[in-house]
């Protein structure tokens, strides 16, 4: 018993590598076969990278002890702006580049004004969630973007990679950079002062690491990789639309709670935040093929991240236990 | 006698209306334990958070090693060899007493733009020989600090220290909510430094504490510096009298 909670401290992701494994079984059972068939695995493949990109960013966020509620609206925005840049005769990689911009920019003011007035960035990205949707309407003009076929390069975002068109390059974009973000939090220095950071803001101070500037620059990797998965999703369905992307921002919490991520910081893993996203997909491609009413989705969402949540609260306790017991 | 490590002359600190600091003079021999005490308020954090870096002060100045300084940030004063302890802030209990070793100065492969590959390796190595070395013994480097208990980790926070060649060590309050055991034992740290040529401010409510390992007693009240004498000179009596 101990050790299976000293495991699941260390370990905060495995709970939910767990409950996959089950749910992959389960679904397959249940829908007779056809959850692990190449067609519905097409299915999920190409929706999770972007789920899951924007899970991973805010992961990363959420180590460093901050929230990022904006992601959703910054999802619709990058793809707007590029789309409408590229309508207006820009070439591709520029206006793709200008996108990206803005999302730095966006996650620079959400870290900045955070940090600056020393408020809750529940509160800042809340803003900033209703001014990047109502940018991007803006932006749009009303009309969304139209763009023919073949304007833009999309093949080497989302096109299929294998011959049975089963896996897209996002596939790809999404590994890579769920690697290099997991390599910069588990491996360099920069990923030791963001758990420093969110694990205990006082004594990283006191250590003299910059809390405030790797804050901010969470911020703002988390508010690419938002724009970015956007901008996939965008190419994949060949549509721009303004609405794109809403209430990915409570998805892409959920994914990190699920995942293990703790709410006060400190405590989570990219994998972790990676596995609470494919969770969220394959739950809501199962429940589809396994005929219970969609409706329950959101519902079967919300009722996993309160047993995370409540599970991690319930091992933190017991792991405290285990300390007052090891001093005497 | 020779020349002082630390030097503080005058040094005042407002906090918005609260007079915390007015006007502090104070030599620290090199070498000596010194026992700042003094009740609440008196402004004792207030001194050493300036000299740390965690505050700067509104007047007055700092000489360390013959040198003025400008004390901006926690790194200016570990780079003068200043290295403070306290009680809840020098550690990050959800993480491994190799990664809080290192916090902030962590040794790397390569890097670029001040991004490093972590010499994971060599942080672990070289913490199990800091923790040795300050006759602590600890089954893993890899056991989170959270785990430990308040004894050993200050105990962590002082191989920490020692690792990183501090001159002056300065320790807050380190004896908060400890048993009587692990009290014990963090003053044979405190004792354990002379005999490596640290200079050490030692802070705490506790007299006993403080007589027991340091030679010289500096007592503040309402922020100035009320007594300071030897410690064979004065007694927990005079002292307490003065606060
Ligand atoms: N960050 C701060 N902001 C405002 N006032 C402060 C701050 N820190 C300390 N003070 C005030 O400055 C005065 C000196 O406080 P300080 O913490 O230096 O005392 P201390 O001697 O360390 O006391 P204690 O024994 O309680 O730790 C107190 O009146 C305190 O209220
Ligand atoms: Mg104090």
């Amino acid at each position: 018993m101990r050790r299976l909670v000293k495991l699941a401290l260390q370990k905060p992701e495995l709970a939910g590598a767990l409950l996959l494994l089950t749910l992959v079984i389960v679904f397959q059972i249940r829908s007779d076969g056809v959850f692990l068939s190449v067609n519905n695995l097409r299915g999920i493949l190409g929706l999770l990278p972007e789920t899951a990109l924007v899970a991973v960013g805010v992961t990363l966020l959420m180590i460093s002890g901050e929230f990022d509620l904006s992601v959703g609206s910054v999802f619709a925005l990058m793809p707007m702006t590029m789309a409408v840049l590229v309508v207006g005769g820009w070439p591709f990689w520029a206006a793709m580049a200008v996108g990206l911009g803005v999302c730095i920019v966006i996650g620079f003011v959400n870290g900045i004004i955070t940090i600056r007035y020393d408020i809750p960035s529940f509160i800042t990205t809340l803003g900033m969630m209703f001014m990047a949707r109502s940018l991007t309407v803006v932006v749009s003009g009303g009309f969304p973007p139209r763009i023919r076929p073949g304007e833009i390069p999309s093949r080497l975002f989302v096109g299929f990679i294998d011959d049975g068109n089963l896996i897209r390059a996002s596939v790809l974009w999404f590994l890579g950079i769920a690697i290099i973000i997991g390599l910069l939090l588990g491996k360099t220095n920069f990923g030791n002062w963001v758990r420093a950071t969110g694990g205990f803001l006082p004594a990283a101070k006191a250590m003299g690491i910059p809390t405030g500037r790797v804050k901010v620059v969470c911020f703002m990797i988390s508010s690419v990789l938002a724009g970015f998965a956007g901008m996939i999703q965008s190419m994949r369905l060949n549509s721009f639309l303004p609405s794109t992307g809403e209430g990915m921002e409570l998805q892409a919490v959920a994914a990190a709670v699920i995942g293990g991520t703790s709410l006060m910081g400190g405590v989570g893993s990219i994998l972790g935040g990676v596995i609470g996203a494919t969770l969220i997909r394959l739950i809501d491609n199962g429940m589809v093929l396994s005929q219970i009413d969609a409706n329950w989705f959101r519902f079967a969402i919300g009722a996993l991240t309160i047993f995370a949540v409540v599970g991690n609260a319930w091992l933190r306790k017991k792991g405290r236990a285990m300390k007052v017991s090891v001093d005497k | 006698m020779s020349k002082p490590i630390i030097q503080v002359k005058n040094l005042h600190k407002w906090y918005s209306g609260v007079h915390a600091l007015k006007g502090v003079t104070l030599d620290v021999q090199r070498g000596e334990a010194l026992g700042l005490v003094g009740d609440n308020g008196a402004g004792k954090s207030t001194l050493i958070n300036i000299l740390s870096g965690l505050h700067q002060q509104d007047e007055g100045e700092i000489i360390v090693e013959g040198q003025p300084v400008q004390i901006s940030n926690p790194k200016d004063a570990m780079a003068l060899g200043i290295e403070t302890i306290y009680q809840y802030n020098s550690m990050v209990p959800i993480m491994t007493i190799a990664r809080n070793m290192f916090i902030g100065r962590e040794p790397v492969k390569f890097s670029i733009g001040g991004i490093g590959w972590l010499d994971e390796a060599k942080m672990r190595e070289e913490s199990v020989q800091a923790i040795a070395d300050v006759d602590l013994h600890l089954r893993s480097p890899d056991a989170l600090v959270g785990e430990l208990s308040g004894g050993q980790r200050q105990g962590v926070a002082i191989a920490r220290a020692m690792h990183f060649k501090s001159k002056v060590m300065i320790l807050d309050e380190p004896t908060n909510h400890l048993s009587v055991k692990e009290t014990a034992k963090v003053i044979g740290f405190v004792q354990g430094l002379k005999e490596q040529g640290v200079t050490a401010i030692f802070i705490s409510h506790n007299l006993h504490h403080v007589f027991a390992c340091c030679d010289r007693i500096v007592a503040m009240a309402l922020g100035e510096v009320v007594l300071d004498k030897r410690a064979n000179e004065t007694s927990i009596e005079e002292v307490s009298e003065k606060l």
